[in-house]
């Protein structure tokens, strides 16, 4: 009994305790809270300056991350995310739940689950740019601070999910 | 009354990789705490969506009521100083419509931002897609954006709180919100079983 409790998740409301405290000591330290999707766009930026550094350079969404002086990947968020991997992978081996498998519904085929997930992905991350912030930057840490857009950004985030769930049903049940 | 200590910001005198390992540390903690939750499995996460298990809505909520509150105490102690904290800027009907396709896409792949990283490296190839995805459609903005710049910044209202729209008192909003989420925490438990003895 011991072992398996070991090796299950943890009560949401702890775990939602614990990132509470985490964000409120990065308020105290740094000033401003946690982040996921900077980096991706860090690491866009850093490939979009290797191929066409003009083209790069003369583009907002790209220089914004890769005009400073210093190299564009040695940046807080980045090394948040790497962290977040780390972290990740640390807790699924020591709960034993590091697997190589395709997560999906009973209901779809490995390609389909893939070529869904690498689309809702583009669309959130699209999505993300338009809104500033994506459910860790915006949602949790606007959301602590009591940003009025964190607060719609994540009405509407929950509105969009409901509005397709159910019609979507066979994806996922 | 002059206490304020906090933001006690990096200033210049500490090194880049002193910031930089910080940095690696604080998303360490995270990351650990989403697998904790069971937000490295994209079939955990969704059931948020079909009633079955709100933990996305009760990890979340519970993390944002901590952290609302912490910030509230500690600038009402006068240990920091809330004007000197990153307030994410509001802008409305980007966020309103930006969320609803953000939602469209959370539910088609499973995973957020953050949590497709924690489901890639416990070996969920989904996990990997998703970032494959995320890469994909930063570029697509990139490249059709600048075009589009008064779109993406049409009503833009600033650093706006919902204390100040409200021309409400801090404190009570706080008092409030919390009233809210614990009457949503009661809601979401009662809601679970019923779905669970639906589907059972």
């Amino acid at each position: 009994m011991k072992t398996k409790q070991q090796f299950s998740y943890w009560n949401p409301y702890i775990v939602g305790i614990c990132i509470g405290i985490l964000i409120i000591l990065l308020f105290v330290i740094t000033g401003r809270g946690l982040g996921a999707i900077g980096a991706f766009s860090s690491v866009v930026a850093t490939i979009m300056k290797g191929i066409a550094p003009e083209h790069a350079l003369s583009n907002p969404v790209y220089s914004e991350y890769i005009s400073g002086s210093g190299h564009p990947l040695k940046d807080w968020v980045v090394f948040e995310i790497a962290g977040v991997c780390l972290g990740g992978l640390i807790s699924g081996l020591l709960s034993r739940r590091f697997k190589f498998e395709v997560i999906k519904g009973p209901r779809i085929s490995s390609i389909n689950r893939l070529i869904l997930a690498f689309t809702g992905g583009l669309l959130m991350a699209f999505a993300a740019k338009v809104t500033r912030g994506c459910t860790s930057g915006l949602a949790l840490s606007g959301g602590a601070v009591l940003s009025l857009g964190a607060w719609l950004f994540m009405f509407s985030v929950f509105i969009g999910g409901y509005s397709i769930s159910f019609l979507i049903k066979k994806v996922w049940n | 009354m002059e206490l304020i200590i906090a933001p006690i910001r990096f200033n210049y005198e500490v090194s880049t990789t002193v910031i930089l390992v910080f940095a690696l540390f604080t998303g360490l903690l995270f990351g650990f705490f989403l697998e904790k939750a069971g937000f490295g499995n994209a079939s955990v996460l969704i059931k948020q969506f079909y009633f079955t298990d709100m933990r996305m809505f009760k990890v979340l909520f519970s993390a944002i009521i901590t952290a609302m509150l912490g910030i509230f105490w500690l600038s009402y102690f006068r240990i920091l100083d809330i004007t000197q904290i990153y307030i994410n800027g509001t802008y409305l009907w980007p966020q309103i419509l930006g969320g609803i396709l953000f939602g469209f896409g959370f539910v088609l792949c499973g995973l957020c931002p953050g949590t497709s990283c924690v489901a890639a490296f416990t070996g969920k190839i989904d996990g990997l897609a998703v970032m494959c995805g995320m890469i994909v459609g930063i570029f697509i903005f990139g490249e059709t954006a600048p075009s589009m710049a008064k779109y993406f910044n049409f009503s833009a209202l600033g650093d706006v709180t919902i204390y100040e729209i409200l021309q409400m008192n801090y404190g009570l909003v706080v008092f409030l919100i919390v009233i809210f989420a614990l009457a949503c925490f009661w809601l979401v438990g009662k809601v679970e079983e019923r779905f669970n003895k639906k589907l059972s």
